[in-house]
């Protein structure tokens, strides 16, 4: 039982937490892995592509809980989720046209197209502070919880609780859903394989007939979907507030380069170590040693809390030291 | 003869020191930073002040009072010493209302007020650290000491008949200064604190702090932090996993947005804040919603306050000179003499003109211990029904 209380423990406050943040990364991870790998520059904008994707959501979402509708226990953000895609779409390509197009025809450095990227960023952070302004919203409907503690308690005689919110089970299934979705379509599509002959070599491809400005129309309108898809996500997890979305673009990036920039699998492994290692290692382990029968003095803790931000650095910086392309082999930095 | 023109000429002199001028009145806030949404509602408070005693004609025979304003940014430091700065030296100001943050306050009394010798009256730093700090005579605060709050908190808590709390702050001056008040009131009344830990306002998650302070454990999570920052967050994530059901808000989480949120998942859950009760409160209310701002909002009575005491000491002293009234400033705000309030300066000047004592009351019940700073009125605040209650006030 004292086992079983352990366990329960555990994937509460370590494992389920963990694996919805880890989830939300890696979605950001591969929309940020995908610029690089084909388009050959950091995204900077991309933290705030997925605000002002949001913001986008959360607008036609009201739009739909006005005249009615709704998706009973799930939220309705889902619903909205693909008019969010194509709106922020049609705004991404913009910024393409009208600002990245110019460095790409000039083939400039990518650093020039980072910092081109640092002034998008600004530009896109103020627009959706004036679009929705800078309060948290809170844009989540429907039933909040798949298990709720009081609930698994009762089931279960537990001392200990077990949740399962709504909003972490639909993470974890749209995640995964649009993970085997991307390695299809990169796999099998013409277009797929058209968008990785781009990346491997941008002068062959275009010799073998592929239109390079269809790649990067696609390669952009994937790489927000998935940043919208993300950041709806973290905002049906969390709440919606402009300013956490370009706190969060740190651990994105970090997840990417763990994982190897330009790998898009590395991206989805990056997002899961990176979160694990944030809540695992100040994890205190003084409740689940109490089970197993110890009776510790202290909280064996490892490290306090301040300091799990310099944990998926200290993993970014040994990842590079040793394996400076990343752990599944991505470009090098 | 010569005894009636020695007279006129002491006459000549004493009216060159006390004749009317022109006073002016620096005013520290941060008008742009985290507390930017609070700033206005203070500013004007200590405005209406300003205007009140100018507008009177009563200080100094006849001396004008112009408000100057600067912007501390409330987080910067180097900003703040750089405001008042500006105010001491190129403004020439008589006294500073303000800071308004406690770390920028500590910055520029240090590096501007006590080497200048200007009297800075804090409407809102709260740190315990100025409790200490060295200020030869011239700071003051109208707001309570988070020391004096620390063990409010701990007589509610143990009073509800809670033995074992965590306890989670935001990682700043306010935070650590009022989490470790608390802890050691608490410790000292018999309560056991399980562990004290910071937490980071405007992060994107706050899984791995709800675990850690889940696997301390405790009857109730005492949260000092902020209400629109990682406070939620903090109890957003204890209610998601059922760490705590039971939440001790101390005043940067007592607020409207809160109640919102999470409605009546705060059953259990209660806390305080400063606030001051009363026919004063009430008659600054009027005053502020006669000058077109909202005088119940958080510290605005207080600047009013601050920036009265200053005038009034100024009066007492017979002398604008800030390290001449500095000496008046106790005196003025505390008993014996007669009750001033909000509104009621012009009497408050001419009473001290002739030589009565005064006992300012104003917005706030202001009543000043050493080593200057407000003995505090907190109100005691449940959250039963999903709305904020009023129990009392301690």
């Amino acid at each position: 039982m004292d086992i079983l209380n352990a366990l329960v423990a555990i994937l509460n406050f370590v494992v389920i937490p963990a694996a919805s943040y880890g989830a939300q990364l890696a979605l950001g991870a591969l929309g940020v892995t995908l610029i690089y790998g084909i388009l050959r520059f950091s995204n900077f904008a991309h933290g705030d592509t997925m605000a002002f994707g949001t913001a986008l959501v959360i607008l036609v979402t009201w739009g739909l809980q006005a005249i009615g509708i709704d998706l009973g226990p799930v939220p309705t953000a889902l619903l909205a989720l693909p008019i969010g895609i194509a709106l922020c779409s049609v705004f991404v390509l913009g910024t393409d046209r009208t600002v990245y197009r110019f460095y790409r025809r000039k083939r400039s450095d990518p650093i020039i197209l980072v910092m081109a990227s640092v002034g998008v960023m600004f530009i896109m952070n103020g627009l959706t502070r004036l679009v929705i302004g800078v309060d948290e919203i809170r844009f989540d409907d429907g039933a909040r919880f798949l298990v709720s503690v009081q609930q698994f308690r009762a089931w279960t005689g537990l001392s200990e609780g077990l949740s399962l919110r709504v909003s972490q089970a639909i993470t974890l299934a749209v995640t995964a859903l649009a993970c085997w979705a991307l390695f299809r379509f990169l796999s099998r599509s013409r277009a797929g394989k058209a968008m990785r002959a781009y990346s491997d070599n941008e002068d062959l491809a275009l010799l073998s007939g592929i239109d390079p400005e269809r790649v990067v129309r696609l390669t952009w309108i994937i790489a927000t979907a998935l940043a919208v898809t993300a950041g709806t996500l973290y905002g049906l997890d969390k709440s919606f507030k402009a300013f956490n979305y370009f706190q969060i673009l740190l651990p994105i990036f970090a997840a990417a380069i763990v994982g190897g920039l330009g790998n898009p699998l590395g991206a989805v492994a990056g997002g899961f170590i990176v979160a694990f290692s944030e809540v695992a290692v100040t994890y205190p382990w003084k409740k689940i040693a109490n089970y197993l029968g110890f009776q510790p003095e202290g909280l064996l803790q490892l490290l306090s809390t301040e300091y799990k931000f310099a944990v998926s650095f200290v993993i970014l910086i040994v990842v590079l030291l040793f394996r400076p392309t990343g752990l599944f082999r991505g470009k090098s930095v | 003869m010569k005894k009636l023109l020695l007279a006129s000429v002491a006459g000549g002199l004493l009216a060159g020191a006390a004749g009317a001028e022109e006073i002016k009145m620096g005013i520290s806030l941060g008008l742009t930073g985290p507390l930017e949404s609070i700033s206005p509602a203070m500013q004007k408070g200590a405005e209406l002040a300003m205007k009140e005693v100018s507008d009177s004609g009563k200080l100094l025979d006849g001396s004008t009072v112009t408000p100057v304003v600067a912007d501390n940014t409330c987080t910067d430091a180097a900003a703040s010493v750089a405001a008042v700065t500006r105010l001491v030296t190129a403004e020439g100001v008589k006294g500073v209302m303000g800071g308004m943050c406690s770390g920028e306050t500590i910055a520029s009394l240090e590096q501007v007020g006590v080497p200048q010798g200007v009297v800075m009256i804090s409407p809102s730093a709260t740190s315990p650290a100025l409790s200490t700090i060295d200020d030869k005579g011239f700071f003051f605060r109208t707001s309570p000491s988070d020391a004096r709050q620390g063990e409010v908190m701990a007589d509610i808590v143990l009073e509800r008949g809670i033995k074992s709390v965590a306890v989670t702050y935001t990682n700043n001056d306010y935070g650590k200064g009022l989490a470790d008040s608390f802890a050691a009131a608490y410790k000292a009344k018999g309560g056991a604190v399980t562990v004290v830990s910071a937490h980071d306002d405007g992060k994107a998650d706050y899984s791995a702090e709800v675990a850690a302070l889940a696997a301390a454990g405790g009857d109730a999570l005492v949260v000092a932090g902020y209400a629109d920052q990682g406070g939620s967050g903090v109890i957003q994530g204890s209610l998601d996993t059922g760490a705590f059901e039971t939440f001790v808000l101390p005043d940067g989480m007592v607020n409207n947005v809160l109640v919102e949120k999470f409605g009546t998942q705060l059953e259990t859950s209660f806390g305080q804040n400063p606030s001051a009760e009363g026919e004063g409160h009430d008659k600054f209310a009027e005053l502020a919603k006669a000058a077109g701002f909202d005088g119940t909002s958080a510290y605005a009575g207080e600047s009013y306050d601050a920036s009265a005491l200053m005038l009034l000491a100024m009066q007492a002293a017979k002398s604008s000179d800030p390290k001449v009234y500095k000496d008046k400033v106790m005196e003025v705000a505390n008993a014996p003499g007669e009750k001033i309030y909000p509104g009621e300066l012009a009497k408050g000047l001419e009473l001290l003109a002739a030589g009565t004592d005064i006992d300012y009351v104003g917005a706030t019940s202001v009543e000043l211990v050493e080593p200057g700073e407000s003995a505090g009125v907190y109100r005691e605040v449940d959250f039963k029904g999903g709305k904020l209650n009023v129990v009392g006030f301690r």
